[in-house]
């Protein structure tokens, strides 16, 4: 391998590392987000569901 | 002023059509494209450098439009596109210094020559979108930031004419002209394979503004649900 084949497959690598790093760096992100979006979905409080309430005798 | 979603084309389909036009462009430039008669294999650089400092060129154009309908039309999201389109912008400027730099050592011997006015241009327009970050996180989320944001992003737009007419006008003419008035100074397979190399750059720049953009979108949205 020449040196310039050396220098352009460089060149090249750089390139493809640079949209790599980016690609796995927005992946990280979007993980992120999905667990804040976890978080909140518990932290919502349950809906109450009238239809399973058990009758009481008031009084 | 946003496309309408019926207009937008899928994620998934631009990112197909990034890989396809990607590895097209290497197809090209490593097994069809001849050895240029001057620079010999070290030539090879140009496909993707050159479309690069477009791509970027393109990307800082779409902040200072994005920048322009914030100020203009108070479009409620064209801040966060100015913002990523010029994040992208310096990701790609980045690449153009690298291959640059790499295709400098090459033929010139050197990694950076000072004395090169399209080399210092390139890096003052670099580092003023550089720059461009250290002001929005200076000030906080708000009119007042995306209105600060703006005015910077149209001023920076100015240097990209003055960056891609340095090539023309420096003196000492080092650094290799590949367009002219009466068009490029190439043809056949070489114009061929920097045509699809430049798409291919374009679209992967598009589809990676699409994925940061819906992120950052999300992100925001979470912050007022945390906040509410």
């Amino acid at each position: 391998m020449s040196t310039a084949e050396k220098y352009v497959t460089a060149a090249y690598c750089v390139v493809f590392a640079v949209v790599l790093l980016y690609v796995v760096l927005i992946a990280l992100k979007l993980q992120r987000l999905e667990r804040e979006v976890d978080e909140l979905e518990h932290r919502q409080p349950e809906p109450a569901d009238d239809g399973e309430r058990e009758a009481v005798h008031v009084g | 002023m946003t496309v309408p979603r019926l207009y937008r084309v899928p994620l998934p389909a631009l990112a197909a059509a990034s890989l396809v036009l990607v590895t097209t462009a290497l197809a090209l430039v490593f097994f069809v494209a001849p050895n240029d008669a001057d620079q010999g294999f070290s030539q090879r650089i140009f496909y993707f450098h050159v479309s690069v400092a477009f791509t970027a060129y393109a990307c800082f154009a779409g902040g200072a439009w994005k920048a322009l309908l914030h100020l203009w039309k108070r479009d409620p999201r064209a801040d966060l596109e100015s913002y990523v389109a010029i994040h992208q912008g310096l990701i790609f400027g980045s690449l153009v210094l690298v291959t640059g730099s790499i295709w400098a050592k090459i033929s010139w011997g050197h990694w950076w020559l000072w004395s090169e006015d399209q080399l210092v241009l390139f890096l003052v327009l670099f580092l003023f979108y550089a720059a461009y970050f250290m002001l929005r996180f200076s000030v906080d989320p708000g009119p007042q930031r995306a209105n600060f944001s703006a005015v910077y992003a149209l001023f920076g737009i100015v240097l990209v004419p003055v960056s891609f007419l340095a090539i023309r006008i420096a003196k000492s003419f080092i650094h290799p002209i590949v367009f002219t008035r009466h068009g490029p100074n190439f043809g056949g397979w070489i114009l061929a394979a920097y045509c699809v190399s430049q798409a291919a750059l374009l679209v992967l720049a598009y589809t990676l503004y699409r994925i940061e953009l819906s992120g950052k979108r999300i992100d925001l949205r979470l912050r007022e649900l945390r906040t509410a």
